[in-house]
């Protein structure tokens, strides 16, 4: 029935990401500050008066939940809000990179028990 | 702007193993190793594998996957030794073909062993997002979460 909502477990851990990333103050700042446009690294943390590796901790919250997106140019990491999951090729892509990301976990697993 | 009829990506996966290149490199060259890691798994069924492991050599899997047959049929179009591996490779869901991509792995030394690092590029079709994708997108979830919240 077109009415029922099936979530299925991968939406439930996305679901879970997102409420975990943006229960928190520092990162709804975050997404506040980005929101505005995009923002190195370090611009991001001088407001905000953390740590540089506060930050990059936070950020690696908000990658994990899809809500944002960062990319390194020579040295500076510039932070972007990512309508992850909207788009069809995002959806398919995140299919794809898990697939792979599996196999790539079950190669860890046989080269360790190879040693 | 016409409707295209086919969509672009390319992503990366970048992984650590405590192992040295060679035995990473062994792990992608020897079938029986390959289809360990590669097309088992709990995820899906798997119901042929076979390698050519050659620059123009053939490999073909079959997996089921959600209730239907998926196919990869991959073409080497390079290999280095221990250092990188290119493929060609199409995706068939349910006998559609619903993706070609090129997909590379070099796999570097590092102190500790081998960091991989694997890009796909893809080219992907009519009805690729299968039946798991074909739901409801993000914003459409989280609005009625909102409205859910709200009332």
């Amino acid at each position: 029935m077109l009415s029922q909502r099936r979530i299925d477990s991968r939406q439930r851990v996305q679901i879970d990401r997102i409420f975990h990333a943006l229960g928190d103050a520092t990162r709804r700042a975050i997404v506040e500050r980005l929101s505005e446009g995009p923002v190195s690294v370090s611009a991001l943390a001088e407001p905000l008066a953390i740590t540089l590796a506060a930050v990059v901790q936070h950020l690696q919250v908000l990658e994990k939940s899809g809500l944002v997106r960062s990319e390194k140019t020579g040295r500076v990491r510039t932070c972007r809000i990512e309508a992850s999951g909207l788009t069809v090729a995002e959806r398919w892509i995140a299919d794809r990179r898990s697939l792979w990301e599996k196999r790539f976990d079950h190669l860890g697993k046989l080269l360790a028990e190879q040693d | 702007m016409k409707e295209r009829s086919a969509t672009h990506a390319t992503f990366t996966i970048e992984r650590s193993y405590p192992s040295a290149p060679q035995r990473v490199f062994a792990a992608f060259s020897d079938p029986a190793k390959k289809r360990r890691w590669f097309a088992e798994g709990e995820e899906f069924e798997v119901n042929s594998f076979t390698m050519d492991f050659r620059v123009g050599g053939v490999e073909r899997s079959s997996f089921r996957v959600q209730g239907m047959e998926c196919v990869n049929n991959t073409f080497y179009t390079d290999i280095v030794p221990d250092r990188r591996i290119v493929i060609a490779y199409t995706m068939t869901l349910g006998g559609k073909r619903i993706s070609s991509s090129q997909a590379t792995v070099e796999l570097l030394p590092a102190e500790k062993g081998t960091d991989l690092v694997f890009t796909e590029q893809a080219a992907f079709f009519e009805g690729a997002d299968g039946p798991q994708m074909r739901q409801e997108g993000w914003t459409k979830l989280l609005e009625s979460l909102a409205r859910e919240m709200a009332s």
